[in-house]
């Protein structure tokens, strides 16, 4: 068990050094940090000296061990439009983005398994027909187009729900979080049903299909030929057969609920990392871009080893006979 | 009395270029604790009339006609409830490639207790005592170490003996075994009919025996019976169907079986092939191949009929 999951921690290293060596890159190669520091009048010396200091004068590996060490610390530098250190300006930010993905992810899974279920057991009922439809429409309709229908029927028409920010939060430690508060609970529906929407008719078109496959097979049968009654068949042997390549694309699903926040948090002004990476790139701001992208690098790196452990817990025929692998 | 009683059972697929007849009057009865083979060639329906008797006609295939009765109450018509309470308690299954009946996900011995909690009114304690006691009963060695096992760790003759402990757990009456040992190395095939004989005979557990291979029909059963494009076309005493049969096709099938000490694996070859079932040819389904056939044979189809000590669906046994 913990040998597997070193190898994991070992396959995911060479990721993590690809996506470092393009943040990397990025930092070094596109625009000019010096001149966006310096701004429009410095002498040579002036330039010199900030080269100097910033080590762009260095060779390329050695800037990129050094680049490398500091990540490795979650330090990245100062950001060039708020002139804070990076790392502060993300962990001010994680707590808005992470509580509106797991909120996302909660919805989409507890909504979109049991419709998964419901339709792939009955296939032909006028509620399945309905789903298939729903799902349909949350699969094409662009996120920003759902989240800006919802405003417009939620708070401008009926007024019930607010349209942007996080409410009212409560600060825990460094997190700040808007579990606690009615208004903070109000400003996630939202958002949240926005950004969850999408993998939550693609998850429930997933175990449809899936479940559909499985109460095709012989186990199944042999389970009906046994008299196990109908709850135990579609629940347990059923459903648990399901969720095997289910829990894959769930997970890297979830990872993308993560990423892709940008366009939600975009929509509804949440000011979580994906709107400031989304400032950052507006402005060229090229330390929060570069360790955005390394920080979502390592939640997929992350949500991939936690998946393979759940798959490991599920299926017992990966557990045995392979050398504890 | 019998214990299954099968009359006139007639199963229809109704399809988009018109109704399929997989099964026509299918007549037979099988007494408590007798063993009943059913030979025929693939797609004759041996497969479908047993699928009939549990009450898992795969959908849209459904009884058209006739009935089925256990114990003389009829079981066709009941509610998915009433007869899934049979299942597994008064009928038990197996099927043919025990690497795909198990769930993988789920231990041998969690399978076996929960379906003698389902039937039985015992606990789970007493139903995983039991489920060692049925494991060392067909024969898996270390059943107590090993009922926490999942079915990949077993290979496929133990499995299939995993198999037989699940489809009889519960005690049921009647077994419906469609080509146990089919799937199943050759070498391991003989004892797999040999430890499913004895418990049947053991417990007093009647069965409805599908297989391929006549040396086993002729070692195992009590009575057989021949089918041949859904239907019946002989029954009768095991001895006297090996030996004598009456009807052409049963001939042919027999044709081949040596002295009852020799065993014979596969059906002897008989020219031409069994119909389809959107092509089934009047009269006597099996005239375009039968070597005896007359002009009554194209015309007017035979029923079961009394043919020395068999039953045949011949016109050449027409009193
Ligand atoms: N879903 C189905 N739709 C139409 N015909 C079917 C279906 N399933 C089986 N059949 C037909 O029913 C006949 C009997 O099949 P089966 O009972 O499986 O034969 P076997 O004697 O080999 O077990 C075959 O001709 C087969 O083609
Ligand atoms: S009825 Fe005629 S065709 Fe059919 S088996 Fe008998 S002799 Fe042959
Ligand atoms: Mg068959």
């Amino acid at each position: 068990m913990l040998a597997f999951i070193i190898s994991r921690l070992l396959q995911a290293l060479p990721v993590m050094f690809t996506v470092s060596l393009i943040s990397f890159a990025m930092f070094a190669y596109v625009g000019d940090p010096v001149a966006i520091m310096l701004g429009q009048d410095y002498t040579v010396a002036q330039r010199d000296a900030l080269v100097r200091e910033l080590g762009l004068d260095q060779p390329f590996f050695v800037q990129f061990g050094t680049f490398l060490g500091n990540a490795v610390q979650g330090e990245f530098g100062l950001s060039y439009r708020l002139s804070r250190p990076v790392s502060d300006l993300i962990l001010e930010r994680a707590p808005a983005t992470l509580e509106l993905a797991f909120t996302a992810a909660i919805l989409a899974l507890a909504v979109g398994v049991p419709m998964g279920v419901y339709t792939g057991l009955y296939r032909n009922s006028w509620l399945s027909r309905f789903f298939l439809t729903f799902s349909l429409i949350g699969v094409s309709l662009p996120t920003f187009l759902i989240g800006i229908l919802l405003i417009l029927t939620f708070s401008v028409w009926l007024g019930w729900l607010p349209s942007f920010g996080r409410g009212d939060v409560v600060q825990l430690g460094w997190w700040s979080t808007g579990f606690l508060t009615w208004s903070g609970l109000k400003a996630l529906i939202l958002p949240s049903i926005t950004l969850g929407l999408f993998q939550l008719t693609l998850i429930m078109r997933l175990v449809r299909s899936e479940m559909m496959e499985v109460l095709r097979t012989d186990y199944i049968k042999f389970a009906r030929a046994r008299g196990l009654p109908n709850r135990a068949i579609h629940f347990g042997h059923a459903l648990k057969n399901t969720l095997v390549p289910v829990i894959t694309i769930a997970g890297l699903q979830l990872g993308g609920i993560i990423a892709f926040a940008i366009v939600t948090e975009t929509v509804f002004q949440w000011p979580g990392m994906g709107l400031l990476f989304i400032q950052s790139v507006g402005a060229a701001d090229i330390p929060i871009m570069a360790a955005y992208l390394m920080l979502i690098a390592l939640v997929f790196v992350t949500i991939n080893l936690v998946v393979d452990l759940l798959y490991y817990a599920v299926d017992p025929r990966l557990r045995i006979g392979r050398g504890g692998h | 009395m019998s214990l299954l009683d099968v009359k006139n059972l007639r199963v229809e697929f109704p399809t988009r270029r018109g109704t399929l007849v997989a099964l026509d009057d299918v007549s037979f009865s099988i007494a408590p604790g007798e063993i009943l083979g059913v030979v025929g060639e693939s797609g004759a329906g041996k497969s479908m009339t047993g699928a009939a008797i549990i009450g898992l006609l795969e959908p849209p295939g459904r009884i058209a006609g006739g009935e089925i009765r256990l114990d003389g109450k009829r079981i066709d018509n009941l509610p998915y409830e009433e007869m899934r309470r049979i299942r597994g308690r008064q009928i038990g299954a197996i099927f043919q490639d025990p690497l795909t009946t198990l769930n993988p996900l789920y231990t041998i011995g969690r399978q076996l207790a929960e379906t003698m909690t389902t039937h039985l009114p015992i606990g789970p304690g007493e139903a995983r005592e039991r489920a060692i006691g049925w494991l060392e009963l067909v024969g898996i060695p270390a059943a107590r170490e090993r009922i926490d096992s999942y079915p990949h760790e077993f290979s496929g003759g133990m499995r299939q003996r995993v198999v037989i402990a699940l489809a009889l757990c519960a005690e049921p009456r009647l077994i419906v075994a469609d080509e146990p040992t089919t799937a199943l190395d050759v070498s391991i095939q003989a004892q797999v009919i040999a430890l499913l004989k004895s418990l049947a005979r053991e417990k007093g557990t009647a069965m409805m025996l599908v297989t391929h291979d006549m040396g086993v029909i002729a070692e195992t059963a009590d009575r057989v019976a021949v089918m041949y494009a859904g239907r019946i076309v002989e029954i009768g005493p095991v001895r006297e169907v090996v030996k004598h049969a009456n009807h052409p096709y049963a001939q042919g099938l027999m044709g081949s079986i040596p002295p009852l000490d020799r065993r014979v694996d596969r059906l002897q070859q008989i020219d031409g092939a069994m119909p389809r079932l959107s092509a089934i040819p009047p009269g006597c389904a099996y005239n375009p191949r039968c070597p005896q056939a007359f002009d009554r044979c194209r015309v007017q189809r035979p029923e079961l009929m009394p043919a020395g000590a068999t039953d045949a669906a011949c016109w050449l046994h027409a009193p």
